[in-house]
């Protein structure tokens, strides 16, 4: 339970006076509090450091050892103690978590040691508070991973029987797992940088023959450049071929990066093999030849420099984007500021506004290649600003660029990794307390059941079902019956709501006259002592079937369903008008478009509030007759996004 | 976070005022002052308090009239004195200052009338409380309805608004009334 429920049921259970002359029955009887004894301190001893604190203290939180029965066995008689044997400087921070609400997690402790400590005493560690969270879970899987890797390698040492094409996969992806691997891997690094240099080489003149003109080795030595492009093609083939046989996955190999590039490098080649003859298409042939050079790419595999500057850039596209475009906006305005200035002289090189674009990228790199000047003063004068400008346009951004290079990538790790680790989180602490509600209607149709088996005998079956809740939850769930009886309603699971809904939907649609038959029914469920053994009864039998209400709906997170206000005016109308009784009023609830529920955003208990994002503002609700008081929410349409209220769970 | 701090009267002057042993009091400032550091409670920690208890339904409008009939001096925060107040009238008092307690609670304006305006909002906000997955579903006109057969009860002469006398006469005749009153004697 959440520290603020265990101090304050009191006053909201004293508060409940209020209901009393509202309700037309009888409350049920109020659980008896047997311990009458008064709030005492308690020594708990951890390896001879004595910590002191108020029994209510611990009785915060009933599920873990302190705060349950669990600690008297290690209750000391002689010296009315308890005794822990663990760790005094880590039990500090879980004290202190009964006593705040809040566990912190101390820098200085090991994450294992920490973690065996919160096991021990029952914490689950995903209650850790926002200040500690995420170095807690930094340090656990910096942890996790050191072991993963000892285990990795013992892994690696002793695996028998993996199949032909795992093998193969693991030497492409590791190539220091074998000697063959290692050779392989050696051997088309080679292949590439062969291929990569004959493309090069491949242009270089070559020295005359006896022809004038200087030939390039390509044209020269054309059979064996081509041999040799054969050869490397050859080798990336079969490469690309087998690594298609061993991945595991076919398809997504194919989508990978790596393996689009390993096509684009061969396939110029076996294009080529197929158009040669055709003069047409030679043109396209040559240009194909371009596509080569993406052989070097292929040199990425066996960098891991070259992958990561990959994939910066593509994390900062965004940033490369953003210069481009002021760039551009530059270049465009100063070409045409300069283009009208050129425009007056004669055999000015500035014939066009895109020609202009060439010398202002130019100036504004500071190339100044001089091929293109300007001659009038203005021209002159507006290319001196064109050049001072383009200082400050590259020469800024560049080094922000920089630096947003380390920090987005470090911040991009970061926020996936908050990101994925605050959903598993919360589900966690959602899973583990999303017994609220649910075990309010399960005590509720134990009690039934109670009462039934009090009928039909059997002493046994009685003492099976009567479980033994705390004091604090026998004295929460007599609040919310008494909240019951008050409004002659009861609260229901979903499912059940769902069945009565599609049921009285089909019985009361044709029916609207008879108002005072409706009415009557309530009240006859909750004060009629023969109607309410009627209507538990086939209710038992439901829960029964599906005893435990699993994950799912928004009973067990807690937030209500959106607003469906259709048509909010005559809505308003018939509230404020209390005379005016149109037939408006026979809607059920259940059918949508003219009922208007809460949104229930829960703004979370102190302790658990996970993240910072604050309470809702008031929740939007039907408007209150016109009476001048100070909070006057007024209808909003709005539904509860599912993502941010999930999380905020009272936990009790 | 308000830099407001505020220190109770001493334990004896409680001790005065409330039905509240010296042991109690203690208790109740520390679990008081556990939950609200600065020693005052606003509104809007208050409804968050109160509606930990209420999870399936909406509990900020009662909480929000609660909040009301504690803060007697009206100035937007209970101090533990005015808290330490209401709890002792609502579990120490007699049946009357109790009965008197609920009649201000639902005078929202606090002008010694109940009105059916004041009734249906104070309704509508405990049925809010029960959200929407109630077995029978609560309709639109529920609150209505109950105010209805609440005024016909306390209504003795027909004026449309229920005094402070009537109130307390008729809850007076009525058994159930007086039995569920007694209810929380021994919650502290």
């Amino acid at each position: 339970m959440a520290t603020g429920v265990a101090a304050w049921l009191p006053f909201a259970r004293a508060a409940a006076i209020g209901w009393m002359p509202v309700a037309n029955c009888p409350m049920p009887i109020a659980p008896r509090d047997n311990s009458r004894k008064q709030d005492e301190l308690i020594i708990l001893n951890v390896s001879g450091r004595r910590f002191q604190t108020w029994r209510t203290t611990l009785d915060r939180y009933p599920d873990t050892l302190l705060g349950s029965s669990e600690k008297d066995f290690f209750y000391n008689e002689e010296t009315k103690e308890y005794f822990f044997d663990r760790d005094p400087d880590a039990f500090r921070s879980i004290l202190n978590f009964y006593r705040t609400g809040k566990l912190h997690y101390p820098r200085h402790e090991c994450i294992s040691a920490y973690d065996e400590e919160l096991t021990f005493f029952g914490i689950i560690p995903e209650i850790i508070g926002d200040c500690c969270y995420e170095e807690y879970k930094d340090r656990k899987r910096e942890n996790l991973e050191r072991l993963q890797d000892d285990q990795e390698e013992n892994k690696d040492l002793k695996q028998p029987n993996l199949n032909f094409r795992e093998t193969m996969w693991r030497a492409f992806e590791n190539p220091h797992t074998s000697t063959l691997a290692l050779v392989f891997y050696y051997v088309t690094g080679f292949f590439i940088a062969i291929s990569v240099i004959t493309n090069v080489v491949e242009t270089v003149p070559c020295g005359t023959t006896t022809n004038q003109k200087d030939m390039p080795c390509g044209e020269r030595y054309t059979v064996a450049f081509f041999c040799i492009d054969t050869a490397c093609v050859m080798i990336f083939t079969v490469e690309y071929l087998l690594r298609l046989f061993a991945a595991p996955s076919r398809y997504r190999f194919m989508r990978s990066v790596m393996s689009i590039i390993d096509v684009v490098a061969i396939l110029p080649y076996y294009i080529g093999l197929v158009m040669t003859n055709n003069e047409d298409v030679s043109g396209a042939f040559v240009t194909l030849r371009v596509f080569r050079v993406f052989r070097i790419f292929k040199f990425s595999r066996h960098s891991q420099g070259l992958r990561i500057l990959g994939y910066t850039l593509k994390s900062c596209a965004s940033e490369l984007g953003f210069l481009l475009f002021s760039l551009t906006m530059a270049i465009i305005i100063f070409a045409t500021v300069m283009f009208y200035a050129e425009k007056g002289s004669s055999s000015s090189k500035f014939t066009s506004i895109p020609a202009s674009f060439w010398y202002t990228i130019v100036t504004m790199t500071t190339l100044g290649y001089g091929d293109m000047v300007p001659k009038t003063i203005a021209g002159k004068i507006f290319g001196s600003i064109c050049s001072l400008s383009g200082v400050l346009v590259i020469a800024l951004p560049v080094p922000v660029i920089v630096s947003n290079f380390s920090r987005i990538y470090h911040q991009n790790q970061r926020a996936d990794k908050r990101r994925a680790q605050k959903k598993a989180r919360l589900a966690r602490i959602r899973i583990a307390k999303s017994g609220s509600a649910n075990a309010f209607l399960q005590s509720k149709h134990n009690g039934l059941l109670n009462e039934l088996l009090e009928l039909t005998g059997s002493e046994e079956d009685e003492q099976k079902l009567i479980k033994s809740i705390s004091l604090l939850k026998s004295q929460h769930h007599h609040l919310l019956r008494c909240l019951e009886k008050t409004t002659a309603h009861e609260f229901v699971d979903e499912q059940v709501y769902e069945q009565n809904c599609l049921e009285t939907a089909l019985q009361t649609y044709p029916s609207h006259s008879s108002s005072i038959a409706s009415h009557d029914s309530p009240a006859v469920t909750c004060c009629g002592a023969s109607g309410k053994k009627n209507t538990p009864l086939p209710n038992a039998n439901l829960p029964l079937a599906n005893p435990v209400p699993s994950h799912r709906g928004p009973l067990q997170e807690l937030s209500a369903l959106h607003i469906q206000s259709a048509d909010p005016l005559s809505h308003t109308s018939s509230r404020s008008n209390l005379n005016l009784r149109t037939d408006e009023s026979k809607r059920i609830n259940c059918k949508s478009g003219r009922i208007t529920t809460a949104i229930i955003s829960l703004p979370t208990p102190p302790a658990l509030a996970p993240d910072a994002d604050g309470l809702h503002g008031p929740p939007q609700r039907r408007p209150p007759p016109p009476l001048g008081h100070p909070a006057a929410p007024s209808i909003q349409t709005t539904t509860s996004s599912a993502g941010t209220n999930i999380v905020k769970v009272s936990a009790l | 976070l308000s830099m407001v701090r505020h220190q109770p009267e001493g334990l004896d002057q409680l001790q005065a005022q409330t039905q509240f042993t010296r042991k109690e009091l203690q208790s109740l400032y520390r679990g008081f002052k556990n939950e609200c550091p600065s020693g005052l409670v606003d509104e809007e920690t208050f409804k968050t308090i109160y509606s930990q208890f209420f999870p399936q339904g909406d509990a900020t409008t009662y909480a929000h009239f609660l909040f009301n009939a504690f803060d007697m001096d009206r100035n937007g925060s209970i101090r533990f004195e005015d808290f330490v107040l209401g709890l002792s009238v609502l579990l120490r008092g007699s049946v009357t200052e109790k009965l008197r307690w609920a009649f201000n609670l639902y005078d929202i304006n606090k002008d010694g009338y109940i009105t059916k305006e004041e009734m249906l909002a104070i309704m509508t906000s405990i049925y809010d409380m029960m959200g929407r997955y109630t077995l029978p579903s609560v309709r639109d006109d529920s609150p209505f309805e109950h105010v209805e057969k609440f005024f016909q009860k306390m209504d003795r002469n027909r004026d449309g608004v229920v005094t402070i006398d009537e109130f307390i006469e008729t809850c007076q005749r009525d058994e159930n009334i007086m039995a569920s009153m007694q209810l929380f004697e021994n919650v502290i």
